[in-house]
């Protein structure tokens, strides 16, 4: 049977598509202005190359913060539990997952069956959020999967003094004026962010295996950070972003299942 | 499941935390809390369980006195009507 998970973030849109317990499809596309068209892109672009369609979905879970507004999903689910549910896949071992999103950061606990124990969000602040780095990306001009890297390069780090978005964008504009070096900002910047990610992080348990979903654990540069700050090596999974959709799918799984014992019960 | 509401900011950490296993979603809380923080929610197994509102989670410290000044301004307040312990906070 195929179901599908569809994961409608702030910033990004994924959607995964499972066979039985293999991942068969999978696409991540920009969320738009609206929630309705950017599910039905998203989940078009899974579906390229399967030869299915919508219609052969077995069962649909929709996660994510526009997980309401998906038409076609037969149930929605917390992204807290795909996220749990998704990573546990991957590495059964993981108990601490830190989630990295476009406008939020979430720390997770999970138990051996990827059930959520204890979790934690930061939803009040733009410091430490993929938007956060996109706005010094395009402050100090530079691509966005470029600062992570660049920040790699770094000689020595320049503290930052504040993880606020606002105050951090005149501090690294103040920098950048005396000639600072951008991969110098930019590691300083990231690091003030794996600070404060790391403090998230010690509000719940940091138990291994620890690993780092959503779509900045992408960035080399702010993982190195994690990784020195929280003092654990982060396992990562081949596509983290998915990891939420994955879940759903997971969970779309069990419902489809339990749907059908029910039919032939 | 430990479910933490609220955030850390320059001032302190402000959590309100409701431990889903002992919440039996009687719903106790949302008639004893003078602020109005509480709702019941059904959780992604279908559980009825008390979350803090949506509404006030950005703003917890601020319209939540916190445990001690609400014990100490001797109110019912939701740590008094929860029987099974499941609420508790960072402040």
């Amino acid at each position: 049977m195929f179901v599908a998970g569809i994961d409608i973030g702030s910033r990004g849109s994924k959607a995964v598509i499972m066979e039985d317990n293999n991942i068969l499809s999978y696409s991540i596309c920009d969320t738009g202005p609206e929630s309705v068209k950017t599910a039905q892109m998203t989940i078009a672009e899974a579906l390229k190359g399967t030869g299915l369609s919508l219609d052969d979905l077995g069962y649909v879970v929709a996660t994510g913060y526009g997980r309401v507004l998906v038409p076609f999903a037969n149930t929605n689910i917390s992204e807290i539990s795909c996220h749990a549910r998704g990573a546990h896949w991957y590495f059964p071992s993981v108990r601490t997952i830190l989630d990295m999103g476009g406008q939020d950061c979430k720390a997770i606990n999970c138990d051996d069956r990827g059930r959520v124990t204890n979790f934690i969000m930061n939803d009040k602040c733009a410091g430490g959020t993929g938007r956060f780095l996109e706005m010094i990306a395009d402050v100090l001009q530079v691509p966005l999967e470029e600062i992570g890297p660049l920040s790699l390069e770094s000689t020595h780090d320049i503290p930052f003094s504040t993880v606020c978005a606002v105050f951090a964008k005149s501090e690294a504009l103040a920098l950048l004026k005396t000639g600072a070096a951008k991969s110098d900002i930019l590691a300083g910047l990231h690091d003030a962010i794996a600070v404060r990610c790391h403090n998230l992080l010690k509000r719940v348990s940091i138990e291994k295996d620890f690993t780092i979903t959503g779509g900045i654990s992408k960035n080399p540069g702010m993982v190195d950070k994690i990784r020195r700050r929280v003092g654990m090596e982060p396992v990562l999974a081949p596509d983290p972003q998915i990891i939420g959709a994955l879940g759903a799918a997971l969970f779309a799984r069990e419902r489809a299942e339990a749907r059908e014992a029910q039919i032939a019960g | 499941m430990r479910a933490n509401y609220g955030y850390a900011d320059a001032t302190g950490e402000y959590y309100i935390t409701i431990d889903t296993d002992r919440c039996d979603g009687c719903g106790e809380c949302i008639t004893a809390c003078p602020e109005d923080m509480f709702e019941l929610i059904e959780d992604d197994f279908g559980k009825l369980v008390a979350a803090v509102r949506e509404e006030v989670r950005l703003k917890v410290g601020i319209q939540c006195p916190g445990f001690h000044a609400a014990c100490y301004k001797n109110e019912v307040n939701c740590h008094a009507a929860c029987k099974n312990e499941a609420i508790s906070h960072s402040w």
